[in-house]
C-alpha cells in the first residue's frame, strides 16, 4: 500500500507544480513506484514541466466519470521506468470533480503504487479541497517572500483542520546572497514563524527555467544546484536522513573574519 | 560606525528589510491565526446568551461579541447590557 503526497502553497508560482515533477522523478530515479496527479483542473502544466504535453489522450475528468480506466489514462514518462502522469482536464472546471471521487482516486492508485503525488492547485476552494480530500501527508510549498508565508500559513492552518497532520515544509527559490545580506528571510526565520519540519530548501536556479524550457526535471542533472536540493528530498521522503546541503558555493573571506571578531 | 561594520560584515541591522518582513508577517498572522468566520462568530453569540441567560436578564438586541486586534494581541471583548440580575434565595 503506497502513500498519497499533496504538494500544496495557497499562493500560486511558488512551485508546486515544479516540485511535483521533480519529486516525482527523483522517487522514480530511486526505484520507486511514483504517480504524479495534476489536479489543477482547467489550468494544467504538470505536462508540460514534464514534456509529455503531446501523450494526452485522457485525463482526471475522464478517469474519474467512468469514460475510461485509469490504466488507459496514465501516461508513461519518457525517462523513468516506473513514473506515470495523470494530468488535469484543460477544457473542464474544478467542479468536475468532487472530494469523494478524489479520495476513491487516491485509494485505487495506492494500491498499485508507492508514492501518488498530488499537484494541487493554488488557493483554498473547491480544486483544494479535491487535491488534499484523498492524501495521507502533505508538503507545503513556499518562497521567502512575506505574501507565500503568510498563505502558507493559512494553508497549514486548513491541512491541520482536515486531519492532515504535520505537513512538511519546502522552501523554494532561496537566495543565499540575499540571506546574507539580511535582505531576505533565512531558513530558521521561517521555521520560526510557520513552526512545521523542514523537508527541504531548494536554492534559486536559473536551470530550473531551462530544464521547464525543455521538458526535462532539473533533479537528473547532476550539475544543477536546484537539482541537488530535489534528489535529497526525494530521499529524505523515502524516510532518509539527509543532511541540508551548503547553499553557498565558498566561504567568502568576510565571514571567515567576522568569526574571527566573534561578530 | 556600527551600522558600517554591520554592513560590512553583513550583519542583520535592525533596518535590514528581512527583519522588517519577519516582524511584519509576525502581526498578520497574529491576526490571521484568530481571525473567525462570521457563522462561528454568530453560534459563539448565542451559546453566549443561552449561558449568560440563566444567570442574568441581559439586553440581547444590543450585545455586541468581536474580536480586537491590538497590536501583539487579540482579545475576544463582549459587551453585554444588563437589564436585571436575577434574584436567588
Amino acid at each position: 500500500m503506497g502513500e498519497v503526497l499533496v504538494i500544496t502553497s495557497g499562493k500560486g508560482g511558488v512551485g508546486k507544480t515544479t516540485t511535483t515533477a521533480n519529486i516525482g522523478t527523483g522517487l522514480a530515479a530511486l526505484g520507486y513506484k511514483v504517480v504524479m496527479v495534476d489536479t489543477d483542473i482547467g489550468l494544467r502544466n504538470l505536462d508540460v514541466v514534464m514534456g509529455l504535453e503531446n501523450r494526452i489522450v485522457y485525463d482526471i475528468v475522464d478517469v474519474i466519470s467512468g469514460n475510461c480506466n485509469h490504466k488507459k489514462a496514465l501516461i508513461k514518462d519518457k525517462r523513468q521506468e516506473e513514473l506515470y502522469l495523470l494530468p488535469a482536464s484543460q477544457t473542464r472546471d474544478k467542479s468536475a470533480v468532487t472530494q469523494e471521487q478524489m479520495k476513491e482516486l487516491c485509494q485505487t492508485l495506492k494500491n498499485e503504487f508507492d508514492y501518488v503525488l498530488i499537484d494541487c492547485p493554488a488557493g483554498i476552494e473547491g480544486g483544494f479541497k479535491n487535491a488534499i480530500a484523498g492524501a495521507d501527508k502533505a508538503i507545503v510549498v513556499t518562497t521567502p517572500e512575506v505574501s507565500a508565508v503568510r498563505d502558507a500559513d493559512r494553508i497549514i492552518g486548513l491541512l491541520e483542520a482536515n486531519e492532515i497532520k504535520n505537513p512538511k515544509l519546502i522552501i523554494n527559490r532561496i537566495r543565499p546572497d540575499m540571506v546574507k545580506r539580511g535582505d531576505m528571510m533565512d531558513i530558521e526565520d521561517m521555521i520560526e514563524i510557520l513552526a512545521i519540519d523542514l523537508l527541504g530548501v531548494v536554492p534559486e536556479d536559473e536551470m530550473i527555467v531551462v530544464s521547464t524550457n525543455k521538458g526535462e526535471p532539473a533533479v537528473m542533472d547532476k550539475t544543477s544546484k536546484a537539482g541537488q536540493a530535489y534528489r535529497n528530498i526525494s530521499l529524505r521522503i523515502t524516510g532518509e536522513a539527509v543532511p541540508l546541503m551548503h547553499l553557498e558555493s565558498h566561504t567568502g573571506i568576510m565571514s571567515k573574519l567576522r568569526k574571527l571578531i566573534g561578530f | 560606525m556600527l551600522q558600517i561594520l554591520q554592513k560590512i560584515f553583513g550583519v542583520n541591522s535592525p533596518t535590514a528589510s528581512k527583519v522588517v518582513a519577519k516582524e511584519r508577517l509576525r502581526l498578520v498572522l497574529l491576526h490571521d491565526r484568530t481571525s473567525i468566520p462570521p457563522h462561528v462568530l454568530n453560534s459563539l453569540k448565542g451559546d453566549l446568551i443561552t449561558c449568560i441567560s440563566k444567570y442574568l436578564d441581559i439586553d440581547e438586541r444590543n450585545l455586541d461579541v468581536s474580536l480586537t486586534n491590538t497590536d501583539d494581541s487579540v482579545a475576544l471583548v463582549a459587551n453585554i447590557p444588563i437589564l436585571k440580575v436575577k434574584q436567588y434565595l
